[in-house]
């Protein structure tokens, strides 16, 4: 039997169980099994996909047996694969969380019968854009999990999310529209949108075209990805969709744009003239994003900045252009997606405990609420690269794989990277300080008469106000969080043959052939397919 | 390649009139900007795909060259795409008007709120531990 009929699950299932979910929109309980199906099946999937990649070199499938020239293919090599393990491990525990999560049985302001098909279909988007082999279907990719995410920031109308989903859907259709002439540019280029065929034909093309269609791809992926200056949108429109919400944004959809940057960037463009170009992107996202984290008193906004600036290290991985900074690259995108998911789930448990995500209105929580006070800071310490936590590892290889790099620029970059840790490790103290340590405000009352007359925040915070009373915290919304906060943790246990797939993958990255003669010219399997792809 | 002029000064057009609107601060314009821009967009498609020839259908039409059938099977895809989003900026837009009276593009509050410390040389209450005196200060300013 062709495995490779596994690689469109990953897609077809979250959307198939969507589906499903919508049919079932009256029962809970039945969204809530099927949800959770799908997403457990698709974690195997990823996995089962993930062996293979490793093992027996990119998966591929021709949908619908057509010519990877003109068809859509599916293509699971080792970096695909990966991250979408990740991605689909993160989203099942956010799923898990949401479940424990009163909002959504409460149905207080969210709709019961949305959430779920909107979450499946935020899924498929997300490992149809890790999947695909063509830019188009890329472009389909990023905007199913767009439209997805769209409603979920939205969730319930409110004034605040309103606001707030407003700038973010503008910035992403603006970044859509760019890829779509990005794509149509290299279609008129090259004559395909096929990327292992884009890759090949790429060298006839001028460097001056090659330039544009570099700039304007990278242009469209940054937005998503939130690199400095393109990044004003994220810390603006994060924080006030639902915990759950956030933490899955954060976690997924701009590292979907990494993955895009990478993915283009080694394959379509392999001597990037941008490197330097980069390098300041990296930097300069880097520290204005800390900077930017330092000032705020919000935690969940705190957390939003400190994603942005965390992106530039990814960026300063592939920046390097190098296997040891690809490698960084891949292994820090993998921690950060679980830390940040986690740190994200962990200020929705803190807004549950403490009414508020607020610093100035926290306080003491060391004492009353010790088990989250431990779920804080251990992926805290894990975000600020404390040794033996995986961020500090992924780091390390960045800071090699910089330093080896001739130049002053990369020296900078490094240096900028690790004032960056110390700042971030600054923010994150504070928070654990004002939060946990510090006794809690008094006149708690007092200041939520003042600050709820007008201010958006005063509405947020009313609306958990149902729940700021509970002095345990709900086991369904911990145990998962829990996992998580392990999960994390344990990276640093797995990061031998984490990072030596994360090498693996760069390796394949920087060769480029295993990726384009798999795509372009296994006959056999494509042979095999129609029965396959018929099934579909 | 040669490329059909037209197309290319309309999509010009199309393009630089939806930006204009895009830039604007009314959700309903935006909209009008992004419906504009995309369909500038696919016309861009039509053009990277060469010039035009006979319906791409095999078997229906006579010798001579076709049109290339693949920008045009994305163009749809981006069209409805485009359709969907549009439906929900709309709903956003009502939404908006419903809940403030108008559909204009907010500032972020709490930027707006850093910047006024900014001003003002102030410090955020987060910043020194936060004493009562200048949360005073603030609540009452808000």
């Amino acid at each position: 039997m062709n495995v490779n009929v596994i690689i469109p699950l990953p897609v077809v299932l979250p959307l198939l169980g969507a589906g499903a979910c919508l049919v079932f929109g009256r029962s809970a309980r039945a969204q809530r099994l099927i949800s959770f199906g799908v997403l457990s099946a698709v974690v195997v999937i990823a996995a089962v996909l993930l062996v293979r990649a490793d093992t027996d070199g990119p998966q591929v499938v021709h949908l619908g047996a057509w010519p990877a020239e003109l068809g859509i293919s599916l293509v699971a090599d080792r970096l695909s694969a990966l991250m979408l393990l990740v991605s689909t491990v993160v989203t099942l525990c956010v799923l898990a969380y949401s479940l424990g999560q009163g909002v959504i049985e409460f149905g207080r302001d969210t709709p019961l019968s949305v959430y779920f098909p909107t979450f499946l279909v935020l899924s498929a988007g997300v490992s149809n854009a890790f999947l695909s082999g063509d830019l188009f279907n890329l472009f389909v990719g990023f905007e199913v999990l767009l439209s997805a995410s769209y409603v979920l920031i939205t969730l319930g109308g409110t004034g605040p999310r309103v606001r707030a989903g407003t700038t973010y859907v503008v910035v992403s259709l603006l970044s859509s529209m760019l890829f779509l002439i990005a794509i149509a540019a290299t279609y008129a280029a090259v004559g395909t949108v096929n990327m292992a065929d884009v890759a090949q034909r790429m060298d006839s093309v001028p460097p001056g075209v090659q330039l544009v269609l570099q700039l304007l791809l990278l242009t469209a992926f940054s937005i998503k990805a939130a690199v400095f200056p393109l990044s004003a949108w994220l810390p603006d429109s994060y924080p006030t969709a639902p915990a759950p919400v956030t933490a899955v944004f954060a976690g997924l959809l701009t590292k979907v744009g990494v993955y895009a940057i990478i993915r283009t960037q080694t394959l379509l463009f392999p001597d990037s003239p941008l490197s330097d170009f980069l390098l300041w992107a990296a930097l300069l996202t880097m520290v204005v994003g800390i900077l930017g984290a330092v000032a705020q008193s919000d935690i969940k906004r705190l957390l939003s900045f400190t994603l942005v600036s965390h992106i530039g290290y990814m960026i300063f991985g592939i920046a390097l252009a190098s296997e040891l900074g690809l490698t960084g690259a891949i292994f820090y995108v993998v921690h950060h997606i679980t830390i940040q998911t986690t740190l994200f789930l962990v200020t929705g448990l803190i807004e549950v405990r403490g009414g508020s995500t607020s610093l100035d209105r926290l306080g003491g929580l060391a004492r009353s609420a010790p088990l989250l006070a431990v779920m804080f800071f251990v992926p805290a310490m894990n975000l600020g690269g404390i040794p033996p936590f995986s961020g500090f590892l992924g780091k390390v290889a960045l800071v090699q794989g910089g330093i080896d790099r001739a130049g002053w620029l990369s020296t900078l970059v490094v240096a900028g990277s690790i004032v960056t840790s110390l700042l971030t490790l600054y923010a994150i103290a504070k928070t654990w300080n004002r939060a946990f340590w510090q006794p809690a405000p008094e006149d708690l009352d007092d200041l939520d008469h003042r600050w709820s007359s007008g201010t958006k925040s005063g509405e947020r915070w009313g609306s958990v106000d149902a729940l700021s009373n509970l002095t345990k915290l709900p086991t369904a919304m911990v145990v998962p969080t829990l996992v998580l906060v392990v999960l994390g943790s344990s990276l640093t246990l797995v990061a031998g043959p984490l990072y030596g797939v994360s090498e693996r993958s760069a390796t394949e990255l920087m060769e480029r052939t295993p990726y384009i003669s798999a795509v372009l010219t296994d006959d056999t399997d494509a042979g095999d397919d129609p029965s396959t792809a018929g099934g579909e | 390649m040669t490329t059909n002029l037209t197309l290319v000064i309309l999509m010009a057009v199309l393009v630089a009139c939806g930006v204009t609107l895009l830039l604007e601060r009314s959700l309903t314009r935006i909209l009008v900007g992004v419906l504009l821009l995309s369909n500038g967009v696919n016309l861009f498609f039509l053009v990277a795909s060469g010039p035009a020839g006979n319906a791409p259908v095999l078997g229906s039409v006579g010798p001579g060259p076709m049109s290339d059938p693949l920008p045009q099977a994305m163009v749809l895809t981006a069209i409805v795409i485009t359709l969907g989003v549009s439906a929900f900026l709309l709903a956003m837009a009502y939404r908006s008007w419903q809940l403030g009276g108008d559909d204009e593009v907010q500032d972020d509050v709490e930027d707006a709120l850093i910047t006024r410390l900014a001003e003002r040389d102030e410090t955020s209450s987060t910043f020194d531990g936060g004493s009562d005196g200048e949360l005073d200060e603030e609540g009452a300013d808000t």
